[in-house]
């Protein structure tokens, strides 16, 4: 006893609940979402069993497999600040706009007079960035640039920290934020003589303790955002 | 296609106004689209997981005018390259003496049944404690913190092994993290990283070759 459909219209389907869920997928992943810059350089870390998250606070070297140490600190405040002493120190000269320019972009792997171009280049132009060889790490000649910018990075990472916790405490709220850590982040490719240098960077710092960063074992790689 | 009815219920009056009772259908074809859009861009720039690390502590250097401290069993692995692990046990003697013979490398891989079989054998005695501590400590027989201080112990006994890692230049990142994380899954009590030694470097160029 089925009804006969009306002529010529086309059968209706109730589209309303698939839309919703679509809606609510796009803004689940919305606000989720964390924008990040693309890294001026892909590394494809090894596999290991640790568990660790990495922290949300953390000033990071990377090492590409070719060698070059890349530099960046995720605290804002602290990479604002650590550019101007860094500045400071190397002589070289920032505009404001740069300096802003910089906070946003990630790690970077350039010697500190090349860092104005770099961060006018555009966004497209950082990835073939010439030269860009790392930030030096030099013991010999001494031109250990990655040990400055750790050391002030650091101390900057840490005074923000102690800042916003002063901040917190007087404002009796609550404090979640957590100390800076130091991480290390290497291809499996790179020979371990070169993240030797970088650790013996650290080393000399009194630096001890670090978080290398591995992808999890058994195969679930790390998905970067394309851009 | 969803719907959307038009106007209040009170629609009963003229003949005119009947004919525009009739559901105004709109067209949300380009709105779904956009919206698969956007959640397709979303999906696909993700990130899923933050990335996980591995937490290692170095040694800080001694002072330079104290001798370093003498390892006693200690097993040394020497990491080279095409992922070759070899390893010695004691102490490096150039040259036989009444200790031992001389210091003769063995080859390992990391494989199942090399690296994982032989830490293995080395540390059962060590594992099958923690291992029963720990069914203790699940069970709710021990507190955390005497777990963790029990562990702890059994973890620096003198008698434990001391697992030196040393790399020649040709060793990749990947080996120095995969023998760690073996060292981890196999719980052993101490490990460090440490530079190579001249004799050393030489065994391994006699095992491997040059260039």
């Amino acid at each position: 006893m089925s009804k006969k459909p009306s002529k010529g219209a086309a059968p209706a389907l109730d589209m309303t609940p698939m839309v919703d869920l679509a809606f609510l997928l796009v803004t689940f992943f919305m606000l989720t979402a964390s924008f990040r810059m693309a890294e001026p350089v892909a590394v494809d870390p090894p596999s290991s069993i640790g568990k660790v998250d990495l922290p949300e606070n953390h000033i990071m070297v990377t090492i590409d497999d070719k060698g070059r140490a890349f530099f960046g600190i995720s605290n804002t405040t602290a990479k604002r600040e650590a550019l101007m002493e860094m500045a400071a120190k190397y002589k070289v000269g920032f505009s404001e706009e740069q300096v802003t320019k910089f906070t946003g972009l990630p790690s970077f792997g350039v010697d500190i007079k090349d860092l104005p171009r770099y961060i006018d280049a555009k966004d497209e132009e950082r990835k073939t960035f010439q030269p860009q060889r790392g930030v030096p790490l030099d013991t010999i000649t001494p031109n250990n640039q990655l040990k400055d910018w750790i050391a002030i990075g650091g101390k900057k990472a840490v005074e923000t920290y102690n800042a916003a916790k002063a901040r917190a405490q007087e404002l009796n709220q609550e404090f979640k934020a957590e100390k800076p850590r130091y991480a290390i982040k290497s291809a499996a490719t790179t020979k371990y003589i070169y993240v030797k240098d970088v650790i013996k960077t650290f080393t000399d710092l009194k630096i001890y303790q670090f978080n290398l960063i591995t992808s999890l074992e058994g195969g679930g790689t790390v998905i970067e955002p394309s851009k | 296609m969803a719907e959307i009815a038009e106007g209040g219920g009170g629609g009963h009056k003229g003949g005119k106004k009947r004919a525009k009772k009739q559901s105004t259908r709109i067209d949300m074809t380009p709105m779904v689209d956009l919206a698969f859009l956007l959640l397709t861009f979303f999906v696909l720039t993700a990130t899923f997981s933050k990335p996980k690390t591995m937490e290692l502590t170095f040694p800080a250097p001694p002072p330079i005018d104290q001798k370093p401290e003498e390892v006693k069993n200690g097993i040394t692995f020497l990491l080279s390259k095409d992922d070759r692990i070899f390893y010695y046990e004691g102490e490096f003697r150039t040259e036989p003496n009444e200790k031992g013979p001389k210091t003769a490398l063995t080859e390992l891989n990391f494989s199942q049944n090399s690296l994982h079989k032989y830490l293995l054998d080395k540390n059962k005695e060590m594992q099958d404690q923690i291992r029963a501590l720990s069914v203790k400590h699940a069970n709710k027989q021990l507190e955390d913190t005497t777990y963790k201080r029990m562990v702890r112990n059994i973890k620096a006994d003198k008698s434990s092994y001391t697992y030196l890692i040393k790399t020649d230049d040709k060793a990749t990142y990947k080996n120095v993290i995969d023998i760690i994380d073996e060292l981890n899954i196999n719980v052993v009590g101490k490990y460090v990283m440490v530079d190579i030694l001249k004799p050393e470097m030489d065994l391994i160029t006699e095992k491997v070759g040059t260039n």
